[in-house]
Order: C-alpha cells, then sequence, then structure tokens
C-alpha cells in the first residue's frame, strides 16, 4: 500500500523531459510554481493543465502514475479547501446553523484545490523524469555561486540524494514493521484519528531506531570509499546545455504569456 | 612474496561512556597477511572480527600496537586516503552502503570522490561491474535487484577504487543461498583471476573451506591461524571455540571417535565420501 506512493520517485525512460539538463527543469520547476500562485482565473488553469498534459505525454509516463502522485496529499487538500470554503465570508450561498458556505468560499475553495494539484502535478512531474543523481547534480550546480558565501552547495545536496535513496528502502521497512504489528493484531484502520495516531507508535520507533542504524552504517561505508578527500569531487555527468533545453525554455515562456494574458481576461 | 599487511601486538581498547569501564576488544594481534592470500576470519559474535577487520582501512586506530598497510602506518593520518584507496571495505547490509538511485551512480561514488577524471570513472565503472558481472544491471534502480546483486553492485563500488586488498565483513548473512553463491564465486574470481587479496568474515564454515586461510578469532585473541585443512578437522576444539565445522568434517570425525578407522582430514562432502569408500572396501576385504 505504501508502495504507491509516487511522490519523490524516478520513472526511468529516453525522452526528450528525461534528457533535459537538470538546471532547466529545476529553473522552470520553480518559475512554474511562481506561476500556479499568479493564475487568476480558470481559463490560466486550462493553460496550465494544458502545459502538463503536453509535458506528461511527451514523458510517456502513464498518466496514472503522475496522479498518483496527489493520493499522500489528498487529505491535506481536502482540508484545505474545506478552511477556504467555510471560513470565506461573503455572498451567503448555503447556511446551516454557523455553518454556511459563500459564492467567494466555493471560488476559493476550487482555486485552492486546482493550485496545490497543479503545483503537485509539476513538481512531481520533475523527480518522475529525473533520475535523483542529475537532481542532485543540477542543484549543486546551481547553487555552486552561493558556496563562496558559505552555502554547503554540495553538502545539501549529497543529504538530498541520500535522502531520495533511502525513500524506498524506508517504505519497504515501514511495510514490513506495519505487517508484523498487524501480525500481532495492532489495528491501524479502525478508531478515531487519536487511536490511529497511538497505533502508529509502535512502528515509528522500530522505523527511527533502524534509521539511525542504517544512518551509521551508510556514514562508516561512505568514509569507507573515501568520501571527503577532496574538495575537487568529479562527476560521471558532465552537465551541458542542448538545443532542446533552449526549446523547453521558450515552450515555458510562451506559457508564461499565455497566463499573463489571461489574467486580464475577466473571470465571471 | 611479499605482506599487503602486518599487525604488531595490536590491541584494541573500548571505554563504555556511561560507566567508564574498559573492555579490551583486541589483545595482542600480530599477524601478517600475503599479497594475493584469501583469509577467512571465523569467530562467535563478539569476538571482535568485525573490530579487527576496521583496523585494516584505519577506521579505527589501535590502543596499542600497530598495522602496517602496505609500507604506511594506519595512524599516520595524513595518509589515511591512500590506506582507505587500497583496501576496499564490504559490509553486511547491501542496502546502507549504497548511496546512489542508479547502480553505475553507486559504483562511480568513490572514484568522484577521489576526484578522479570523467573518462576514468567511465572506464573503472564498466570494469567493476563487469568484473561482478552486473554489467547489464549498470542503469538499474539498487531496490530493484536481489540481495545477491545488491552486495555484488557494493562489490564492484569498492572495486571502482581499485584497491589492492578487499574486506568484507559478513557479506553473505543477509542473503539467501543463490546470492550466498554469487557472493562467494565473486570474491573467489576476484581472488584467482585478478590477484585480489581477500579478507572476508563469515559465520558459513562452507565460505570459510573455499579459504587459503583460516584465521580464528576468540574473545579478542588469535586462537588458531591456518590453512582450512589443519583448522576444521579440530572439531572439538572448534566446538570449544562455539563455531561448526563443516558437515562433511563432523561426520568423519564422528565415525573415527567412534571407532572407525578413517582419516578424518576431509572438508567437502565429495572427499568425506572418499574416505568412507576407502573405509568400507578395508573392512570388506579384511572379512
Ligand atoms: N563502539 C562500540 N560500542 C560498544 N561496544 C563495542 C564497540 N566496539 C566494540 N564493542 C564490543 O566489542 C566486542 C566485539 O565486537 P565486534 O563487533 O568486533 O564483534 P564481531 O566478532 O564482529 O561480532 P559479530 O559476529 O556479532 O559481528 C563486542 O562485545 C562489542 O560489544
Ligand atoms: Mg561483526
Amino acid at each position: 500500500m505504501l508502495k504507491d506512493i509516487t511522490l519523490g520517485q524516478y520513472f526511468p525512460g529516453e525522452t526528450v523531459i528525461h534528457k533535459l539538463d537538470p538546471r532547466t527543469k529545476i529553473l522552470v520547476m520553480l518559475a512554474y510554481i511562481v506561476v500556479t500562485f499568479c493564475v487568476k482565473n480558470f481559463y490560466g488553469y486550462i493553460a496550465l493543465a494544458a502545459f502538463v498534459v503536453v509535458c506528461v505525454a511527451l514523458s510517456k509516463i502513464p498518466p496514472i502514475f503522475v496522479i498518483k502522485g496527489l493520493r499522500p496529499i489528498m487529505v491535506f487538500i481536502i482540508i484545505t479547501a474545506l478552511f477556504n470554503l467555510f471560513l470565506t465570508s461573503g455572498t451567503v450561498v448555503w447556511q446551516f446553523g454557523v455553518l454556511k458556505i459563500t459564492y467567494e468560499g466555493i471560488r476559493f475553495a476550487v482555486f485552492m484545490v486546482l493550485r496545490l494539484t497543479f503545483l503537485i502535478l509539476g513538481t512531481s512531474l520533475l523527480t518522475l523524469t529525473t533520475s535523483p543523481i542529475s537532481l542532485t547534480d543540477g542543484m549543486e550546480t546551481l547553487l555552486s555561486p552561493f558556496a563562496k558565501i558559505g552555502l554547503p552547495a554540495h553538502e545539501l545536496s549529497m543529504m538530498m540524494s541520500i535522502a531520495l535513496r533511502f525513500i524506498p528502502t524506508l517504505m519497504e521497512e515501514t511495510d514490513k514493521i506495519m505487517k508484523a504489528q498487524a501480525a500481532r493484531g495492532a489495528d491501524f484502520d479502525s478508531g478515531n484519528i487519536l487511536s490511529r495516531a497511538k497505533a502508529m507508535i509502535p512502528i515509528l520507533i522500530p522505523l527511527f531506531i533502524s534509521a539511525f542504524r542504517r544512518a551509521d552504517e551508510l556514514a562508516t561505508a561512505m568514509e569507507c570509499r573515501c568520501y571527503g578527500v577532496t574538495e575537487n569531487r568529479t562527476s560521471l555527468h558532465e552537465l551541458k546545455f542542448q538545443k532542446r533545453d533552449v526549446g523547453a525554455t521558450i515552450a515555458f515562456l510562451v506559457l508564461v504569456a499565455v497566463v499573463a494574458a489571461i489574467n486580464f481576461i475577466p473571470s465571471k | 612474496m611479499d605482506n599487503i599487511i602486518r599487525t604488531e601486538n595490536l590491541c584494541f581498547n573500548y571505554t563504555d561512556d556511561e560507566t567508564g569501564e574498559t573492555t579490551c576488544v583486541l589483545k595482542d594481534i600480530s599477524l601478517e597477511i600475503k599479497r594475493g592470500e584469501f583469509i577467512a576470519v571465523l569467530g562467535h559474535n563478539g569476538s571482535g572480527k568485525s573490530t579487527f577487520a576496521k583496523h585494516l582501512n584505519a577506521i579505527l586506530i589501535p590502543t596499542s600496537g600497530k598495522v602496517w598497510v602496505g609500507d604506511i602506518d594506519t595512524s599516520d593520518e595524513k595518509r589515511l586516503y591512500d590506506i582507505r584507496k587500497m583496501v576496499g571495505m564490504v559490509f553486511q547490509n547491501p542496502d546502507n552502503q549504497m548511496v546512489a538511485n542508479i547502480v553505475e551512480d553507486d559504483v562511480a561514488f568513490a572514484p568522484e570522490n577521489l576526484g578522479v577524471p570523467r573518462e576514468e570513472i567511465r572506464k573503472r565503472v564498466d570494469t567493476a561491474l563487469a568484473a561482478v558481472n552486473m554489467s547489464e544491471f549498470a542503469m538499474h534502480a539498487p531496490h530493484m535487484l536481489s540481495g545477491g546483486q545488491k552486495q555484488r553492485v557494493a562489490i564492484a563500488g569498492v572495486l571502482a577504487m581499485e584497491p589492492e586488498i578487499i574486506v568484507l565483513d559478513e557479506p553473505t548473512a543477509m542473503l539467501d543461498p543463490n546470492g550466498r553463491r554469487e557472493i562467494i564465486e565473486t570474491v573467489k574470481r576476484l581472488n584467482k583471476e585478478k590477484n585480489m587479496t581477500v579478507v572476508m568474515i563469515t559465520h558459513y564454515m562452507e565460505e570459510a573451506v573455499e579459504a587459503d586461510r583460516v584465521i580464528v578469532i576468540d574473545n579478542g585473541k588469535i586462537e588458531m591461524d591456518a590453512p582450512p585443512i589443519e583448522v576444521f578437522p579440530k572439531v572439538e576444539k572448534m566446538k570449544s571455540l562455539g563455531l561448526d565445522t563443516p558437515q562433511a568434517t563432523e561426520l568423519a570425525f564422528l565415525l573415527k571417535k567412534n571407532g572407525f578407522d578413517i582419516d578424518s582430514n576431509v572438508l567437502s562432502v565429495g572427499e568425506c565420501a572418499d574416505k568412507i569408500e576407502q573405509l568400507w572396501k578395508r573392512v570388506m576385504t579384511n572379512d
């Protein structure tokens, strides 16, 4: 069940999207996040949707796989939507005691859902199409100018890549622990939130202990492989901007232009 | 043949932070390891095998005594990385030794750390993966591999440093029988074909039998240091150290103990069967 979580996972492939320079993808993704927050009306989301659909199609990742990335944060999206729905003041559409839904509330809630959905879809597309190593290589190169002012660019990217490397391992382990506890009668699916949270404790403790042990062993193994010998680390991969990176940037700028133009269309 | 590792009265004490008590984990270990040797290290749990292994690449420094790798004293901090580069180390849990999400990136980790130029890294990665028969998995994600495959990637990861000796701390402990066979065959091949010096800690006697030399550590001291054929037939001594012997050796030993006139210096099932056959023939002709 935990294996269904696709957020942060890499889906190997040989498509244009996969082959884009990670720096291009990271920068475009950051700009894309900004764009999702700048969209002012529903047409803008249609433009975003078109952009995401084209990217997914080009990347040849099964759409269902991308959508599954939304599952782990579904609860968060729903809660945010509910808050917006009930707590926005304005023209009342429906009222029951203290609960009221306003026209503005509906509008905000829908916007919030769309915004978060596109945010996650876009960012998960980055991790789905970029191998963690090239992702961190890209991050490291982008951050390296800041290393001069004391930003530990390499360390940050190393931490990132190790975190990503251990996601599947720790998930497998969580699954194993949950099954072991369930076999002894633990119940994770019933009761109220509090009792469910309590049921998680016997999972989290062994998980943490094992994570610390793993971290310790990994540190030793890395030392044994000469991690930290030289400042001038080399890399198996070379980052080079290609024509396709220019193409991708132009395509994205078109999206920005379209969204900006659409923002002038009055909604309603 | 020259010695690649030499220890002289190696002692290691461990001080408990809370009680302040000092325990002696390794006591007065002096030995020499020759280039190209395949050594198995045996000992029951907590006897100090891992602690010994960690002295071979300067993860631990002796409390007293000396360890030399080539002609480098491991307590010489300036040469730390020369030592690490010469002595590759593989651990029990393959999952906890991998840093990257793609096999070839993981293998490239050590040469990247050493600042090896890109074309050279490429060559080393390809050679290392070929040496452990994992070339076709270069682009796979480690968590999709079997235990034996992961452990072979871990071995490739240290081979990419081009070490002169590899130390394996119970590399097969977490593997199924297939995985175990893969690892032992890989290690034996590296030893035979590339003349790699191998020090392998193991709990499996069937694996130790493959070595040129067996070192038995008990309670931080070397109890035995001899070829397998001299170590294993001492079944009672091994039992007293909390160790098993290969089943074939034990069978021959028990036959002898029960009054049969059999040569109990055997290690494999085949040898044991031969001896029993000889015994049988002798018994038949005497009748
Ligand atoms: N850092 C440490 N903290 C606590 N105890 C330690 C430490 N290092 C060594 N020891 C103790 O030293 C002894 C030897 O440990 P070591 O791990 O070398 O044994 P081992 O022969 O590898 O055992 P195993 O077969 O279980 O791997 C153990 O009793 C262990 O408790
Ligand atoms: Mg050990």
